[in-house]
């Protein structure tokens, strides 16, 4: 089990390099209450199966070697046993046992991890699924982002858990970042809710879990938890005003009199699309749509110029703009810090 | 007795023209001969389903493949899943049932031989209409194109606004179709099993296959019908302008889910019992001793039919029920564990103390046991619902239940195959090659399908149609694709094995095996009546009766 465990926790085995993680979304390397507490149920459910695997697996193991017809068999029939109720009474009670066993721990991990208090500090995010990205609402603070998750870190003594509403604005989705929290899905006029509460800094990945149309596979999700005084001066810069820079009008114009902007929202301009990502900052995130692609100029120029490229499949048109165009609205976008 | 001393039979053995022939199949009501058009229609859809399967697994055996576009993965697994689930699985499961309940409980037919007929031919209408939307959109005439909605189809993808076109209607209609055919064998397997029994085969005298058989029909009645009425409420939505399931217009995904997994989840066990019955045929034969705790079998068995009337929810562990919901269906689903837990108990004392005969069939009921002990294991790790909340919708999620329907399942049918082809064909399968079969199968299964579970627990969600590089999935999915080598290899084995031994196998006799259920007592192939006389039988092993008078069973049954 132990051996197992470090195969699959992102920590990487001695002699590897630490900065390598093996896997930075195991389920068995969870920083955050509820995971914490679906691992820990984990490693009782699989103790006890592993224990009824290997009884039962021995005893097949032993009648297919001890009873196998000899080459010496004369033919004749073995004993005739029809049954017997005491041996089949032990069989089933024991079963019953166990089950009574296993359920009582998992019912005590629901009850006690499904809705907990919501303490002061406590944090909450509207996260909206659309068919291949994610928007998330940060009420208290009026900021809207999408795609990249910032929440603070949690710490024992003042818990700051996040607490997540889910919404969809098409078909199913699910969010899921295993070192976090299990998933919960997201159904169209079903609110849902989950909440994280992570106690390490970091970036936590995850992705959609539930199939929701062509490009399911990459509705990526990064999670990003930060130190309180990070956390609070993201919410800051998210807050003020897009940036107004001279230099880039030509691209400003572009975007505010092309289709772009009946699907974008850029705060604090004409563009109000809520079709699409808002990116009013758009330069503080590290990838564009949804994680298929590093945020970077070349990246950017491919998507903008045709999305199908980065994406097959994903809701964005290709604008047909020309290069001047695509360059000038790149140059824009890389502008809004 | 032989066919030609009947009169009618004689042009049979006079090969008349192919195309008699043939017409003689297409317009049959025999339920041997609609039992083999069954079984043949599976195969081929098997291997069909198989490439889809194929094509899946070429794509995600490196990250950021290009071999299919996503379109046509999501595609691939749409089609993958619903063809194996009711063009494979089924279709063999009822294939077994017609061939062999008439046989094994001494009647001459099924109740209802036209509607028997009827049924298989809508089955396989629904199959090839399915298939026919291939050649659809960007195939050859342009009205639609494979549905890529999922084999469960969750709404709103399937409402006209995310699936326009004629994809999705095609699964309805497939499965609309097919699901008819399956109602109606459901009732006429039990009419069969209820009304046509020979003299003294009373119900607790019936080989626990024709029990199963029974559980099986019953289940099926119950489950189909939501799926069916599901279907068509689904049709009015996109036709008729209803709102049952259209969430646009006001409409509930959570209801399809409901209506969905109250079929979805008693139909697995519409195939694993058929599962269990073939098991319990082959394992006391080649053990030689009478199956272990009969009565409880039927009861265990009996007691999962209904209990799986009531687990569907824990398919939805994650669309956020109350913890009380959540608590109920934990504890019904783990319930289930403990009938299942007696059966295998129960297959195991009966190979106790016997002298094993491992021929292909019982090597393939071995390999059931171990992997369905398996399968069932991880099944109660995603009974703990937590447990799902991280793994449900992943791949350790698509490698158990691969466990269960192919580990399991296909195995015992595999099983099925060779303990029943020399009735059915009058020859014996070639053993090298079945036991080649068998290794190969085996060796590649473990090998797909363990390996499948790690890239679940390092959080690769299911029907993706590419990955990124570093999450540690690649070295696994590579390994899993190797796997799908060893099974196409295995299965090419196992059809030729079929076809050669059809022609060339020796010629087994009645009773090959030594064998104790009433099919044994006929000739292989059994004539058009099944027996020339019906029998009689005073136990539940009638044929040891015959051939061990000194010491019958029906001394020890009451
Ligand atoms: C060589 C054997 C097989 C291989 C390699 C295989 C592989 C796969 C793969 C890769 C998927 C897609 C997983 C995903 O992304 O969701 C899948 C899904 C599925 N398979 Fe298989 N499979 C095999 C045999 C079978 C059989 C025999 C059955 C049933 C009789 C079956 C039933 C299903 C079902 C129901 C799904 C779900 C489809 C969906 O997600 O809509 N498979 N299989
Ligand atoms: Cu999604």
């Amino acid at each position: 089990m132990a051996a197992l465990a470090a195969l699959l926790s992102p920590t990487a085995p001695s002699g590897a390099s630490a900065t390598q993680p093996l896997s930075p979304t195991s389920i068995f390397a969870p920083v955050s209450t509820p995971a914490d507490s679906i691992f820990e149920l984990s490693l009782f459910v699989l103790a006890v199966t592993a224990a009824i695997f290997v009884t039962v697996f021995g005893l097949l193991l032993y009648a297919v070697v001890r009873f196998r017809r000899k080459t010496n068999d004369d033919g004749t029939e073995p004993p005739q046993v029809y049954g017997s109720y005491e041996v089949e009474l032990a069989w089933t009670i024991i079963p019953v046992l166990i089950v009574v066993a296993l359920f009582l721990a998992t019912a005590r991990m629901i009850a006690s991890t499904q809705h907990p208090a919501k303490p002061r500090n406590a944090l909450d995010v509207v996260v909206i699924g659309h068919q291949y990205w994610w928007e998330y609402r940060y009420p208290a603070f009026d900021v809207v982002t999408a795609n990249e998750l910032h929440v603070p870190v949690s710490d024992a003594a003042d818990p700051a858990p996040t607490f997540l509403t889910l919404l969809s604005a098409d078909t199913d989705h699910s969010f899921w970042v295993p070192r976090l929290a299990g998933k919960t899905d997201l159904i169209p006029n079903h609110p849902n809710s989950m909440w994280i509460d992570p106690h390490e800094t970091g970036l936590y990945l995850g992705q959609c879990a539930q199939y929701c149309g062509t490009q399911h596979a990459k509705m990526l999700l990064r999670v990003y938890v930060d130190s309180r005084e990070d956390f609070d001066r993201w919410i800051e810069a998210q807050r003020r005003p897009a940036q107004a820079d001279g230099a880039v009008a030509r691209g400003r114009d572009v975007f505010e009199t092309t289709a772009c902007v009946n699907c974008h929202a850029v705060a604090g301009t004409a563009a109000g699309g809520r079709f699409g990502p808002d990116l009013t900052h758009f330069m503080s995130r590290d990838t564009i749509a949804a994680g298929a692609a590093a945020n970077t100029p070349e990246n950017l120029r491919l998507w903008i110029r045709n999305p199908d490229t980065l994406k097959p499949g994903s809701l964005m048109p290709a604008m047909n703009l020309s290069d001047a165009d695509v360059n000038a609205v790149a140059d824009y976008l890389e502008s809004l810090r | 007795m032989t066919t030609a001393s009947i009169p009618w039979m004689q042009s049979d053995v006079a090969r008349r023209p192919l195309v008699e022939r043939l017409h003689d199949w297409v317009t049959t009501v025999d339920h041997k001969r609609l039992g083999i058009l069954y079984v043949v229609y599976a195969l081929v859809l098997l291997v069909v389903a198989g490439i889809e399967a194929a094509i899946m697994r070429i794509q995600l055996m490196a990250p950021h493949n290009d071999f299919v576009s996503p379109q046509v993965f999501n595609r691939m697994f749409t089609m993958h899943g619903t063809t194996m689930i009711f063009f494979v699985a089924m279709p063999l499961v009822f294939g077994f049932a017609n061939y062999l309940v008439p046989l094994m409980i001494g009647a001459r037919d099924m109740a209802f031989p036209r509607l028997n007929a009827f049924s298989f031919w809508l089955t396989a209408f629904g199959g090839v209409l399915l298939h026919f939307s291939f050649l659809g959109g960007s195939g050859l005439y342009g009205a639609g194109t494979a549905p890529d909605v999922g084999w469960f189809a969750y709404a709103p993808l399937t409402a006209k606004t995310f699936s326009p076109g004629h994809s999705t209607d095609y699964w309805t209609l497939a499965l609309l179709v097919s699901g008819f055919g399956s109602i109606g064998t459901a009732i006429n397997i039990l009419t069969t099993i209820l009304c046509l029994r020979c003299p003294g085969m009373t119900l607790g005298r019936m080989p626990l296959f024709a029990w199963l058989s029974l559980t099986m029909a019953g289940l099926v009645i119950l489950a189909v019908s939501p799926l069916s009425a599901a279907q068509m409420m689904l049709l009015v939505d996109r036709y008729l302008g209803g709102h049952f399931f259209d969430t646009q217009a006001g409409g509930s995904a959570v209801i399809w889910m409901h209506f969905f997994w109250v079929f979805g989840h008693p139909e697995v066990y519409v195939l694993v019992i058929p599962a269990f019955a073939v098991v319990s045929e082959i394992i006391p034969v080649f053990s030689r001793k009478p199956i272990f705790g009969y009565p409880v079998m039927v009861a265990a068995t009996v007691c999962i039919g209904f209990i799986s009337m009531s687990v569907w929810a824990h398919h939805m562990f994650t669309v956020g029920m109350s913890p009380a919901a959540n608590g109920f269906f934990v504890l019904s689903t783990m319930a289930i564990a403990v009938p299942t837990g007696i059966k295998i108990f129960n297959w195991l004392a009966t190979m106790w103390g016997g002298t094993i005969q491992f021929r292909t069939p019982m090597l393939f009921c071995t390999g059931f046991l171990f992997q369905f002990l398996i399968g069932g294991l991880t099944g109660v790790m995603l009974a703990c619902a937590p447990f799902d909340w991280q793994l449900g919708g992943s791949y350790f999620l698509v490698a158990h239940f691969h466990y269960v329907i192919v580990g399991a399942i296909l195995f015992a049918l595999f099983g099925g195959f060779y303990y029943w082809f020399p009735k059915v064909s009058g020859r014996m399968c070639s053993e090298t090659l079945g036991k080649l079969h068998f290794w190969l199968f085996l060796i590649g299964f473990h090998l797909t399908f363990d390996c499948m579970h790690v890239p679940g627990i390092l959080g690769m969600p299911r029907r993706i149609y590419t990955y990124e590089p570093g999450r540690g999935w690649d070295a696994w999915n590579l390994w899993v694709t190797i796997g799908v080598v060893f099974q196409g290899l295995g299965t090419l084995v196992f059809v030729g094995n079929l076809v050669w031994s059809y022609f060339e196998g020796d010629r087994a006799g009645s009773d090959p095996w030594d064998a104790w259920t009433l099919e044994w007592s006929t000739e292989s192939p059994p004539p058009v009546y099944n027996f020339a006389a019906l029998p009689v039988v005073r136990s539940r092993r009638p044929l040891w009766d015959l051939k061990h008078p000194e010491d019958p069973d029906w001394k020890y049954e009451q």
